[in-house]
């Protein structure tokens, strides 16, 4: 077992396990800050597969912007659901199911499939993985139609959210 | 090396976690926290994929960075309805959320 595995292994258990918190703890304040370190461990898997760019942006927006939104989010919609009450609804046990399923099903079909044991060449000495992305999103040959729709996509949603958080009764005190 | 299939059964793992949450929480931003673990997992194998393929294709980064936009687009407008509901029926529970239900 080579380091690069040993490290992939702490990582990949250490976010399903706090993955298993975020769904699974009472207090949702506490379920957020799980999400944060599941997301470090997204991002630390990123690091291990050469995505940099992805790794940064990962905790940037993920951690920087999503996160505490979620934090926000909780706090402003607390009230009594926090300590009493099952936060799990009475079907529970058939969404457990379907997910062991579902992993099972993903399992089974990827056994199936003989691309499952390759591994990757090496990485290619002086390869900038930054700039080539940056070419890709930008030029025409490339991915600036899926990037420039991304971008209204953005404008059309914090648009909708603030119209649909704006409060026309207290303006925007949001009593 | 680590091979192509840990990250890819790591990455189901993950999706069926957070498919757990979205299916079995009451509160309705714990459901949108199972909605963020599954799109990560979907991330995962999207940055696996092209780092095991050909790295000069770079459409694997691409697409995961356009799943980055179309989460924080996801989450904005999800919050904003979940407090708009709180505002209006002083209740963030999925199921009493049934206004439209006929």
């Amino acid at each position: 077992m080579t380091g690069e595995q040993i490290v992939f292994l702490v990582v990949a258990f250490v976010t399903l396990f706090a993955g298993l918190m975020v769904v699974t703890t009472r207090n949702l304040v506490h379920a957020a800050l799980w999400l944060v370190a599941a997301l470090f461990g997204v991002a630390v898997t990123y690091v291990t597969l050469n995505a940099n760019f992805l790794a940064v942006v990962q905790v940037v927006v993920y951690i920087g912007a999503i996160a505490i939104l979620f934090i926000f989010a909780v706090m402003l919609t607390r009230r009594d659901m926090r300590d009493q009450g099952p936060q799990m609804n009475k079907n529970w046990w058939l969404g457990a199911v379907l997910a062991v399923l579902t992993f099972g099903g993903l399992y089974f079909l990827l056994q199936g499939w003989e691309g499952m044991t390759k591994t990757a060449t090496s990485y290619p000495v002086g390869f900038d993985a930054i700039s080539e992305l940056g070419n890709a999103l930008v030029s025409p040959a490339g991915y600036v139609l899926p990037f420039e729709v991304a971008s209204v996509l953005l404008v059309a949603a914090l648009v909708g959210a603030v119209y649909v958080a704006f409060n026309p009764r207290n303006g925007n005190s949001g009593k | 090396m680590v091979p192509l299939s840990w990250y890819l059964i790591f990455a189901a793992a993950l999706f069926s976690i957070g498919m757990f949450g979205v299916l079995s929480r009451r509160n309705a931003v714990a459901i949108l926290l199972g909605i963020e673990l599954m799109l990560n997992s979907v991330n995962i194998n999207l940055a696996a994929f092209w780092r095991y393929g050909d790295v000069h294709l770079m459409a694997g980064q691409v697409f995961a960075i356009i799943v980055f936009a179309v989460a924080a687009a996801e989450v904005a407008v999800g919050l904003a309805l979940v407090i708009s509901v709180y505002r209006s029926r002083r209740t963030v529970v999925a199921d009493e959320i049934d206004m439209m239900k006929w």
